[in-house]
C-alpha cells in the first residue's frame, strides 16, 4: 500500500527551479533512497514533503493508518508530524543546550493529551502519560547506548552520537514514515555499517517506512528497496539498486561523461 | 458615511494645510526611518538607540544656539558632526563586541543603549521640556495661495528629497556604496572578499546618524518641545515605517515614512475625536502589512535555508 | 518528578519563608515592609517575563502594558463605591461599572484574565514575527494600552489616575501569591509544556518538525506570562495605593529586563535572585539621587537622575560582559545545595567544560 506520493511537485525560488515535477511513490515498509549530486534538490524535496516549504505547484498525498488519503501539501510541519511523518536534518538540528533526555522527551509532546493546567498541576492522568513516555524514551535511548549520557547537553556529544540522537528523537514521535537526511554524513565505514544495521532494525521493529537522502553508496545500495536519482531538480532515474548502478544517465551525472579521446 | 461628510465639510484651504503638515511629518519620518533600515539591512538588528540619537541631536542644537550662542548655521554643522560621532561610538561600544553573540544579547544591548541615552539626557539636561531654538528665517509664516505655511514646512520635503538623492547616489554609484550593498546581501562572503566590515558598518551608522541629525534639526524647528523621551514614539513609528516599506530598502523607508506621516495627520484631520489615539495608527498599519505583505511594500522575499 | 526528599525540603523552606514574612510584617518598620513587598511583586513580574523571553525565546517588551491592565482592574473595582465619585471628579464613572465592587483577590484574578485576553488579541498577529520585530511590536502595544487607558476617561479616569485604592501592606498576603506563582511556573517549566517552550527557544524549525505547534505554544506562553504580569500589576497598584498611566511607561519593563538578565534568562531561581538584587539595588541607588557631601564639599555628580544612569550602565555592562547572568539556565536544586554545604570550595571547581 502506498504511504506517500507526490504528483509532480515543483519548487520555484524566484527564477530558480529547485525541484521540477517530482513524482515519487513510497510504499509501506519500503526503504527508499533519494540520491543525486549536491544541489540536486534533495533536501528541498524533503522540505516540501514535511511542510517547511509549500510547493509552487503540485500536491503531496499521505495515506494514514486507516487507509485515507490526506493532502498534506503546504501544511504546517507540526501538523504533518502529528500525522506520522518524522524527519532528521542534513545539518543536525538538536536542541543543543538541552540534555539528551530532554531532546527525546520533547518529541513525546505531540502525543500529549493533557492540557497545560493538568501538566502544571501534575494531575494523575498527566502523570500517567508521562510515565508511559518516560518508559518509551528510556527504551529508545538504551537502544543507541545514550541512556547513560542522558543528562549531558546535546552539543557535548561526539558527532556520530549526535546523529544517532537525532534519529532516536524522530523515532520518539512514533512516526509511520521516517525521513532521514544524510544520516551517515561524516561517518567512517565501520560507523556506516552499524548505521545500516540500525536502520534495518528499526524499520522492522517499529514497522516503519523509510525515505532517505544519502551519499554513502554502500548504505544506499546495501539497504534500499528502491532508489530515485535527482539531478538539477529533475528525476533522471528510478528503480532497484541494481538497475540504478547500471543506468548510464546516473553514471554520467555522478562521474561525468567520458571525453572523446 | 461620516467619513465622506468629513471630507466634504473640509475646506480646500484646510485640506491643503493638512496635506502640507502630512508631507512634512512624512518627510521627517522618512529621514529617521532610513537610519533604521540601513542598519537593519546590514546587521539584521534594530538600533533601538536611533530614536534617542534624534533626541540628543535636538539637545545638541539647543546647547549650541541657546546656551553657547553660536550662530545657527555653524551649530547645525556641529550638531551633524557630533551626532554622527555619537552614532559611531554607540556602534563601537554597544554593538560591535556582541557581533558573534546570540541575537537576544544584541537586542538587550540596543535597549540598554537607548535607555542609557534617555537617562543621560534626563540627568544632564533635566526632565523639564526645553524649547528648541527659534530660527526666524525658517519658522516664519509664508502665505501661499491663501494658506499660511511655516517656511520650515516647505524646507523639510525639499531637504529630505535632496538627502535621498545624494544617499541613493552614494549607495548605487560609489565604491563604498557597493561595499554596503554587498555586506547587506551576504555578510560572510563580503568579509571573505576583503571588504573591511568594521569600516562599512561604522560608515552606515554615521550616515544614518547624519540623516537623523538633519531630521532632528528640522523636527525641532517644527515641533519645538524637547524632552528626554522625545525620540521614543517617533523611533518606534519610524522603524515601523521601515518595515512597511520593506526593511533594508531605502526607498521603502521613505515610502513608509510618508504613508505613516500623511496617514497620521489626515486621520486626525478627518476624525478629531480620534486625536488621542493618533499614535496607534502606525501599529495598525504594521499589523495590516504583516498580515498581507510581511516583506513590506518594496521588500524582497527571502527564504531561510533549512 | 519531585522525589520525597526534595518535596519535604521545599515545603520546609516555604514554611520558613512564610514565618519570615510573618515576622517582617509585624516586627519591622514600614519602609522595610515596603521594600520586601516590592521585591516579591517584582519577582512575580520578572518570572512572568522570563517565561516568554527566557524560556520560550520570544523577546517581548510588553510587561508594563499587562501590568497596567491588572493594576487598573484593581484600581477600578476595589475602590469603595462610596469614594468613587470623588475620585472620578472630572467625568463620572461609567454607570455600567460604577457600582461593581470586588475584593482584592478577585480583582487580581480578573485583572490577570483580562491581561491574558489582551495578550491573545495582540499575540495573534504579533507572535508570527521574528525576534526583534516582536520586541518592537510588543513595546508599541504596551504604549497603546497606556494610550487607551489615558483616553478612556469614564472607565479609567484618564490621565488623572485612580486613587484611594485600599492599600496593601500585608507581607504574608503577597508572599502567598508569590509562592503560589513561583511553584506554578516551576511546575509548568518542568512539565512537557515547559520542554516544548524550551524547544522553541533552542530551534524553532526542529521543534516544529517534532510536532510542536509553534503559534499555539508561543501564544500559550505569552498568555500565561500576561496573566501573571497582570496579577503582579494588580499587586503593584494595591501597594502604591494609586494607579496612574505615567506609572506604566514602557521604561518600567526595563526593570524586569534587568532582573531576568541579571538572574539568568532561563532560570527561575535566577529571576528570584535578580528581583531581590534589583529591587534592593534600586533602593540603595537612591543615595545617588541626593546631593552628597564629602568632607564638607558637595559633589556635583549626585543629583536626581543619576540613579537611573547608573542603572542603565549596569544593564549594558551586564549584557556586554556577563550576559548569562548569575544562574544562566541553571536552577537551584536541593542536591546541589547539599553538595555545596558538604564541600563549599570543591563545589565550584567542577570538572567538565561549561560552555560560557
Amino acid at each position: 500500500m502506498t504511504i506517500l506520493r507526490t504528483d509532480g511537485i515543483t519548487m520555484r525560488f524566484g527564477g530558480v527551479v529547485a525541484v521540477n515535477n517530482l513524482q515519487i511513490e513510497i510504499n509501506e515498509h519500503e526503504i527508499v533512497a533519494l540520491i543525486g549530486p549536491n544541489g540536486a534538490g534533495k533536501t528541498t524535496a524533503f522540505n516540501m514533503i514535511t511542510g517547511v516549504y509549500t510547493p509552487t505547484s503540485g500536491n503531496v498525498i499521505y495515506t494514514d493508518a486507516a487507509g485515507n488519503d490526506v493532502q498534506i501539501t503546504g501544511n504546517k510541519p507540526s501538523t504533518i508530524a502529528k500525522l506520522g511523518i518524522a524527519r532528521t536534518f542534513q545539518n543536525i538540528r538538536l536542541f543543543k543546550e538541552l540534555s539528551v533526555y530532554e531532546n527525546v522527551m520533547i518529541a513525546k509532546h505531540l502525543h500529549l493529551k493533557s492540557d497545560f493546567m493538568s501538566a502544571a498541576l501534575h494531575l494523575p492522568h498527566y502523570n500517567a502519560e508521562q510515565r508511559q513516555a518516560e518508559a518509551e524514551v528510556e527504551e529508545l535511548l538504551k537502544k543507541v547506548n545514550l541512556w547513560d549520557l542522558r543528562e549531558e547537553k546535546a552539543f557535548s556529544l561526539p558527532y556520530g552520537q549526535q546523529r544517532h540522537l537525532e534519529i532516536v528523537r524522530a523515532l520518539a514521535t512514533k512516526p509511520r514514515l521516517l525521513l532521514l537526511d544524510e544520516p551517515a554524513a561524516g561517518m567512517n565505514p565501520k560507523e556506516t555499517d552499524e548505521l545500516t544495521e540500525f536502520i534495518s532494525q528499526i524499520r522492522d521493529e517499529y514497522n516503519l517506512t523509510i525515505f532517505m537522502i544519502e551519499h554513502h553508496m554502500d548504505l544506499v545500495m546495501g539497504i534500499s528497496d528502491r532508489i530515485y536519482v535527482l539531478d538539477f531538480g529533475q528525476t533522471i532515474a528510478s528503480g532497484t539498486p541494481l538497475e540504478i548502478q547500471n543506468n548510464e544517465r546516473v553514471i554520467a551525472a555522478y562521474l561525468g561523461v567520458e571525453e572523446d579521446a | 458615511m461620516e467619513f465622506f461628510q468629513a471630507i466634504f465639510n473640509m475646506s480646500a484651504a484646510s485640506f491643503a494645510q493638512h496635506m502640507v503638515n502630512g508631507i512634512s511629518l512624512g518627510s521627517l519620518y522618512a529621514m529617521i526611518a532610513i537610519g533604521y533600515t540601513m542598519v537593519y539591512g546590514i546587521l539584521l538588528m534594530i538600533n533601538f538607540a536611533h530614536g534617542d540619537i534624534v533626541m540628543m541631536a535636538c539637545y545638541f542644537a539647543f546647547f549650541g544656539i541657546t546656551v553657547f550662542q553660536i550662530p545657527w548655521y555653524l551649530t547645525f554643522v556641529g550638531v551633524i558632526i557630533a551626532t554622527a560621532l555619537l552614532g559611531v561610538v554607540i556602534e563601537r561600544t554597544a554593538y560591535r563586541p556582541l557581533r558573534d553573540a546570540p541575537k537576544n544579547s544584541v537586542l538587550i544591548s540596543a535597549i540598554g543603549a537607548s535607555f542609557l541615552l534617555e537617562n543621560l539626557a534626563n540627568y544632564l539636561f533635566s526632565g523639564r521640556p526645553l524649547r528648541f531654538p527659534n530660527i526666524e528665517l525658517l519658522s516664519q509664516n509664508i502665505a501661499i495661495a491663501g494658506v499660511q505655511v511655516q517656511a520650515i514646512s516647505l524646507v523639510i520635503p525639499v531637504v529630505t528629497m535632496l538627502c535621498l538623492v545624494v544617499l541613493l547616489h552614494i549607495v548605487n554609484h560609489t565604491k563604498i556604496g557597493m561595499s554596503m550593498r554587498a555586506v547587506s546581501k551576504d555578510y560572510e562572503i563580503a568579509r571573505v572578499m576583503g571588504i573591511n566590515i568594521d569600516n562599512v558598518i561604522s560608515i552606515t551608522f554615521a550616515i544614518g546618524s547624519i540623516l537623523a541629525a538633519i531630521g532632528a534639526i528640522m523636527w525641532g524647528i517644527r515641533y519645538p518641545g524637547i524632552t528626554p523621551l522625545l525620540g521614543v514614539m517617533p523611533g518606534l513609528k519610524c522603524f515601523i515605517a521601515a518595515v512597511i516599506g520593506g526593511i533594508g530598502n531605502i526607498k521603502g523607508a521613505v515610502l513608509g515614512g510618508f504613508i505613516l506621516g500623511l496617514g497620521e495627520i489626515l486621520i486626525v484631520a478627518f476624525f478629531p475625536q480620534l486625536s488621542g489615539y493618533r499614535d496607534a495608527f502606525a501599529f495598525i498599519v504594521l499589523i495590516i502589512i504583516l498580515f498581507y505583505k510581511p516583506t513590506g511594500l518594496l521588500g524582497e522575499k527571502t527564504t531561510e535555508k533549512v | 518528578m519531585a522525589n520525597k526528599k526534595n518535596l519535604i525540603l521545599t515545603i520546609l523552606l516555604l514554611i520558613a519563608c512564610f514565618a519570615l514574612a510573618w515576622y517582617v510584617n509585624f516586627e519591622t518598620d514600614s519602609y522595610i515592609r515596603r521594600v520586601v513587598n516590592l521585591c516579591m511583586v517584582y519577582a512575580i513580574i520578572g518570572l512572568s517575563m522570563n517565561l516568554t523571553n527566557g524560556f520560550t525565546g520570544q523577546f517581548s517588551l510588553g510587561q508594563a502594558g499587562f501590568m497596567a491592565i491588572g493594576a487598573y482592574v484593581v484600581g477600578i473595582f476595589t475602590v469603595p463605591v462610596a469614594l468613587r465619585p470623588a475620585v472620578f471628579y472630572a467625568a463620572p464613572m461609567n454607570p455600567l461599572i460604577a457600582d461593581i465592587y470586588m475584593p482584592l483577590w478577585l480583582a487580581l484574578i480578573v485583572g490577570g484574565l483580562l491581561a491574558a485576553l489582551v495578550a491573545f488579541l495582540i499575540g495573534t498577529p504579533v507572535l508570527r514575527l521574528r525576534g526583534d520585530y516582536l520586541a518592537v511590536a510588543t513595546l508599541g502595544f504596551s504604549e497603546i494600552i497606556r494610550i487607551v487607558i489615558t483616553n478612556a476617561q469614564t472607565i479609567t479616569n484618564g490621565a488623572l489616575g485612580i486613587k484611594d485604592i485600599p492599600p496593601l501592606n500585608d507581607v504574608r498576603y503577597i508572599f502567598v501569591f508569590t509562592a503560589v506563582i513561583f511553584i506554578f511556573i516551576t511546575a509548568l517549566i518542568n512539565s512537557s509544556y515547559g520542554r516544548a517552550f524550551k524547544a522553541i527557544r533552542e530551534d524553532e524549525i526542529a521543534a516544529e518538525a517534532m510536532g510542536i505547534d509553534l503559534f499555539k505554544h508561543k501564544c500559550l506562553a505569552f498568555m500565561i506570562s500576561a496573566f501573571f504580569a497582570g496579577i503582579g500589576g494588580g499587586l503593584y497598584g494595591a501597594l502604591l495605593g494609586t494607579v496612574d498611566p505615567k506609572n506604566f511607561l514602557f521604561t518600567l519593563t526595563y526593570n524586569f529586563l534587568l532582573i531576568i538578565v541579571l538572574g539568568g534568562m532561563g532560570s527561575i531561581t535566577g529571576s528570584m535572585i535578580g528581583a531581590v538584587l534589583v529591587t534592593a539595588g534600586l533602593e540603595f541607588l537612591r543615595v545617588f539621587d541626593e546631593p552628597l557631601d564629602l568632607f564638607g564639599m558637595a559633589i556635583p555628580l549626585f543629583r536626581p537622575g543619576f540613579r537611573m544612569v547608573i542603572f542603565s550602565v549596569l544593564l549594558m555592562v551586564l549584557v556586554l560582559f556577563w550576559r548569562h547572568g548569575i544562574m544562566g539556565t541553571r536552577e537551584f536544586t536541593w542536591d546541589k545545595f547539599i553538595a555545596f554545604c558538604k564541600n563549599p570550595f570543591g563545589f565550584f571547581g567542577r570538572k567538565g567544560a561549561r560552555k560560557a
